[in-house]
């Protein structure tokens, strides 16, 4: 027997050791850039009415939420008008203070920019609404948005 | 003697692991994208302001009580034919239109309505107020603002069509992309004044 023994031919096999590396690079983008809801609901869900001409809201920064619909808690009874600002439930009277804070996290060249996203239930009254956004015209937080799911036409 | 070797960890198995935690951060992540019917509210009038005297025909007046029923123009309507009788309204045309900086801008002449001079004089004059009820609805209420924003948004696509033979959504994406293009800004300008969006929302009833 010779010691030069023939080498056995064949593909050699890819190395995949730099593959585990790559997989958790790609998981540490993704586990970075997931973001949590930062206020967690103090209102159930709400069902967001359906409508076809919507427009989606650019910029999230500039974006501040308010939430009308039913309280988790019963001890805020079972209508679908409270009002969520920030994670606290709130009344309409508390909406320009909300707004004025929202506005001085941004640069100032930026608040004409900003919008308003109402999130508010089916079953919540116009009532409700109308006193948010009487608040929002007396802060002049003119650009408003309700919030609603995208249905296509007919 | 013979050195004991710490035998080397199986690592095949690590990339498995890492997929499985990769999968489970691509499904679990949302890249939820707000979307919403945008409405710009008008300014807090002064206190000594005096609305203008406008014209009974140039308004188109929405009613939704608290039982979420329309009433249009004092008839019971359902909201599926509100988008038509909106169009009707809006693009009748039976006059002339309103004097802006001094210049008139006339009778319409892309309005394609029955010009009936008991309905809107111009797109450009035709007012539709929303008046709703305290306890209406908001999911109704929605709706009807859609119906009213389809209705135009159907009118201007037709005028886009009619004079750049594209609809206007396309015209508007084209125009989100290239934000400098000053023809594009101008068209869309064009349609947008051309039927100008004129909804209020009326002080809603209580009790």
């Amino acid at each position: 027997m010779s010691k030069f023994r023939k080498k056995k031919k064949g593909v050699p096999a890819v190395n995949t050791a730099a593959l585990p590396d790559i997989v958790f690079m790609l998981l540490f983008f993704f586990m970075v850039t997931t973001t949590m809801r930062e206020t967690d609901l103090k209102i159930e869900n709400p069902r967001l009415p359906s409508a076809t001409e919507v427009k989606k809201l650019e910029h999230k920064s500039l974006v501040s939420t308010i939430y009308v619909g039913k309280a988790k808690d019963s001890k805020y009874g079972s209508s679908f008008n409270r009002i969520q600002l920030n994670d606290k439930i709130a009344t309409a009277d508390q909406v320009p203070a909300f707004i004025i804070n929202a506005r001085s996290k941004v640069s100032e060249a930026e608040v004409p920019f900003m919008t308003t996203s109402i999130k508010a239930d089916k079953e919540s009254s116009v009532g409700t609404i109308t006193d948010i956004r009487l608040k929002l015209r007396d802060v002049n937080a003119l650009k408003i948005s309700y919030s609603a799911s995208k249905t296509s036409s007919n | 003697m013979a050195r004991r070797d710490t035998p080397e960890i199986n690592a095949g198995s690590m990339a498995d692991i890492a997929f499985l935690l990769l999968i489970f951060f691509l499904v679990t992540t949302t890249m939820n994208v707000d979307s919403g019917v945008s409405k710009k509210l008008s300014e807090k009038p002064p206190p000594d302001y005096v609305p203008p005297v406008i014209k009974e025909k140039n308004i188109f007046e929405v009613n939704i009580n608290r039982n979420n029923e329309l009433l249009v123009e004092g008839e019971r309507m359902e909201v599926k034919d509100l988008k038509e009788a909106a169009i009707k309204f809006i693009d009748n045309g039976g006059g002339d239109g309103k004097v802006e900086n001094g210049v008139a801008t006339g009778p319409c002449d892309y309005c394609n309505g029955e010009r009936s001079d008991k309905s809107s004089d111009h797109p450009n004059k035709a007012i539709i107020s929303v008046q709703s009820d305290r306890l209406t609805e908001y999911g109704t209420y929605l709706t009807v603002q859609n119906e009213l924003l389809r209705a135009y948004a159907e009118l201007r696509n037709r005028l886009s069509l009619e004079r750049y033979k594209i609809p206007f959504a396309e015209l508007e994406e084209a125009y989100k992309d290239d934000r400098d293009n000053a023809a594009l800004k101008k068209k869309v300008e064009d349609i947008k004044t051309s039927y100008p969006q004129i909804i209020s929302d009326a002080e809603p009833t209580s009790n």
